[in-house]
């Protein structure tokens, strides 16, 4: 205890030199990074609130996919005590932010420019009524697909750019003893790779329509019946003991060969440059079928909570400018194989895959084909998500599912889950 | 302390009466204020919950029975209440026909019956979750009892109920089955012990023979450890999420979801609290269906006897 506080005091002094306006005050914030990389990050983000002068109380909660982290964040945030910010992703925050408990950002924001130095569907999100509530950290894409080009050459399969050659591809690595797509059977794998299928079929107006806006007549209109029929035929290209892997395990078998393709998002390159492969050369990127020049984001964000102490108020605030510095998101990004949010960053330290998908998220803001992932949690609350993936895992795993019946039954639940 | 103030300020003789009356009730308050409120004071706050459009944090303005609506119209809650009772039936049935047909056969006097209780007995010892990991590695048809059949060349062996839909649950009875039947077992053995052995003799003497021994005297003398038996398991089946969790995770799809499992999705991870809270009361209400008639045709006939 001791040593800590002298530790922050020291920070705090080192702190004060450097820039004039510290008062050290102290953030606390949870967070689930807590493996290789991820932990890494995390204390990156630590050293440089140090040297801004303010202490940072790690309150990492591990598991679940952050579940944990969610239970006890309402516990403290119901006990009047929340942390000062905490890893809150897409609709989440809106919910958060509509009962009060999130307080607002927006004279950081108007320093340092947020509205132009982030794209427009991005700071929705982290808005509410608009007002800012939380900070991105980082932009996944969500619609890859990856490659195993030493499978594809033995195969002699084509790299597919539609669901035609999809199949096509599919099949020749079937004939050549390869799994043709390295898949796990959990519910948000299912709707990773739901999702990629649909977004060729309803292309991206529909797809906002039916995933963003919730549209009844859209979701269960002709075009997701045909997404459904092309979702059911995927089966055939999985292996049959899929039913409850881990995603990391499905990459492992891309990496092996033994399967030729996965659909995943780009945090499936920790596990590539973990095997010692290079993303973009040993295992090639590319858009999922037909989806090229759009963007599916997945994006991780912190949201800010209302505090008492003023000094702790203004750290919080330091926390929130830090977050989006450029060196900041330069180092959080290369760990965690995702790309930096702000649209002026500099991408020459990433890999060819991370410049790709740069050069596409800018493109597709312009073009308004930047959309967000349902399955990750950025269109939808989780209510709706649940639900929708509810009716698709079932409908993947059911043989004598009916597309027809399925579509209206996906109307129906996220109805009744509003 | 204000009470022991009063007393001391009373007569000696009186302050032991009174100690005598008040102690007992005294030691025992503690644990009956931590039961009403822990047990029956949430029980009250969740059926409570469930009859509000709580999301992810509790709100408490009343919405009528709109969840229990939700929750029947829900696919995955009739699955989820489906397979309990398959897996439950199964589950219980099949590990009082094991372990009583295992107890009967320690209890025929063979060597080496204290090392053998101990190796049937043994899996109780180890938790669900390790049960459910082992039980998924073993029936996993690319790394388990599928590959080693086929390693041994018979390749048309197919075992892969772990990931076929519509037998996955029999997968979870298994599990259970094996990690449960060891303790069935131990219950029935010691029942048996306490049967007097000059019953067993007059009925030898009569001629009755060894099966009929046990099917008309010794069973019937063991009702109340199949009563004691039921009660565990049926618990044990009803509160059951460890052993999903690790062993399908409710997959696949959600074919092998049981209310537990539904229950802490929907109120801890999806934000549906008030949903949650509605699945619960229906799991207690599933509980007390069973449980206060055979409690009470238990406890009367006891009574009567």
């Amino acid at each position: 205890m001791h040593k800590t506080r002298l530790t922050l005091a020291l920070a705090g002094l080192i702190g004060c030199s450097v820039a004039a306006q510290a008062h050290a005050g102290e953030v606390e914030v949870l967070h689930w990074w807590t493996s290789g990389g991820e932990a890494k990050s995390a204390a990156v983000l630590a050293d440089m609130l140090k040297a801004r002068g303010h202490g940072w109380k790690d309150f990492a909660v591990a598991g679940g996919g952050g579940e944990s982290a969610m239970t006890v964040l309402k516990t403290r945030a119901v006990a009047g005590t929340p942390p000062a910010a905490a890893q809150i992703k897409g609709l989440d925050i809106q919910e958060w932010a509509k009962l009060g408990f999130l307080t607002e950002l927006d004279s950081v924001a108007a320093e340092e420019n947020w509205d132009t130095t982030l794209p427009g569907v991005v700071t929705q999100v982290m808005k509410y009524n608009g007002h800012y509530v939380a900070v991105p950290v980082n932009v996944h894409r969500v619609n890859w697909l990856w490659i195993n080009p030493k499978a594809f050459e033995k195969a002699g399969a084509q790299i597919p750019k539609n669901w035609t050659e999809f199949v096509a591809a599919a099949e020749k690595l079937q004939a050549a003893g390869i799994v043709p797509l390295a898949h796990g059977g959990q519910p948000w794998q299912d709707a990773t790779v739901f999702e990629a299928i649909a977004l060729e079929v309803l292309g991206v107006e529909d797809y906002r329509k039916a995933f963003v806006q919730h549209d009844a007549a859209t979701l269960k209109g002709a075009k997701m019946v045909e997404a459904l029929e092309r979702f059911a035929e995927v089966r055939r290209f999985i292996d049959k003991d899929s039913a409850g892997r881990d995603w990391n395990l499905a990459t492992g078998m891309l990496l092996r060969g033994e399967a030729g393709m996965q659909i995943m998002g780009d945090w499936a390159k920790g596990e590539i440059s973990a095997a010692g492969l290079t993303p973009g050369k040993d295992i090639l990127c590319v858009a999922t079928p037909g989806t090229e020049g759009s963007f599916t984001f997945n994006i991780d964000s912190f949201a800010f909570f209302k505090l008492k102490n003023d000094t702790d108020k203004a750290a919080q605030q330091a926390l929130a400018s830090t977050i989006l510095t450029p060196e900041f998101q330069e180092v959080f990004n290369l760990n965690k194989g995702s790309i930096p949010v702000r649209l002026d960053s500099d991408m020459s330290k990433f890999d060819s895959c991370a410049q790709d998908s740069m050069a596409t998220f800018k493109s597709a803001n312009e073009k308004g084909t930047l959309i967000p992932s349902w399955s990750h949690g950025l269109a939808t609350t989780s209510q709706v998500q649940g639900a929708l993936y509810d009716v698709l895992t079932k409908f993947f795993n059911d043989k004598k599912a009916d597309a027809v019946a399925t579509a209206d039954l996906m109307a129906r639940a996220v109805q009744s889950a509003q | 302390m204000i009470l022991a103030q009063t007393q001391t300020a009373r007569r000696p003789v009186r302050l032991g009466l009174t100690l005598e009356h008040v102690l007992p009730k005294l030691v025992l308050a503690p644990s009956l204020v931590l039961a009403l409120v822990c047990i029956y004071g949430y029980m009250a706050w969740t059926g409570y919950i469930s009859l509000t459009p709580s999301s992810f944090l509790p709100m408490y303005e009343l919405s009528g029975f709109e969840q229990y609506q939700r929750l029947l119209e829900n696919d995955r809650w009739r699955v989820a209440c489906f397979n309990l009772a398959l897996f439950g039936g199964l589950f219980i049935g099949a590990c009082l026909l094991v372990g009583v047909l295992l107890a009967i056969l320690l209890d025929q006097r063979i060597r080496a019956e204290g090392a053998l209780r101990t190796i049937y007995l043994y899996p109780m010892a180890i938790s669900f979750i390790v049960t459910g990991t082992a039980w998924k590695w073993i029936l996993n048809p690319s790394l388990g009892l599928e590959k080693l059949v086929h390693d041994f060349g018979f390749t048309s062996f197919e075992f892969s109920w772990l990931t076929d839909p519509d037998k996955a649950i029999y997968t979870l009875v298994m599990a259970a089955v094996w990690q449960s039947s060891g303790f069935v077992m131990a219950m029935f053995l010691a029942g048996l012990r306490g049967i007097d052995s000059s019953i067993i003799k007059a009925a030898q003497l009569d001629g009755a023979s060894l099966p009929r021994i046990y099917w008309r005297i010794v069973l019937p003398c063991l009702r109340p450890v199949f009563f004691s038996a039921v009660m565990v398991l049926s618990h044990i089946a009803i509160k059951s999420f460890d052993l999903v969790t690790a062993l399908t995770a409710g997959g696949p799809g959600y074919s092998t979801d049981l209310p537990a499992l539904f229950m802490y999705a929907h109120a801890f991870t999806r934000g549906q609290m008030g949903l949650g809270a509605a699945s619960a009361m229906m799991m207690l209400a599933g509980v007390l269906a069973i449980l206060v008639p055979y409690l009470y045709s238990e406890l009367r006939g006891k009574r009567h006897a």
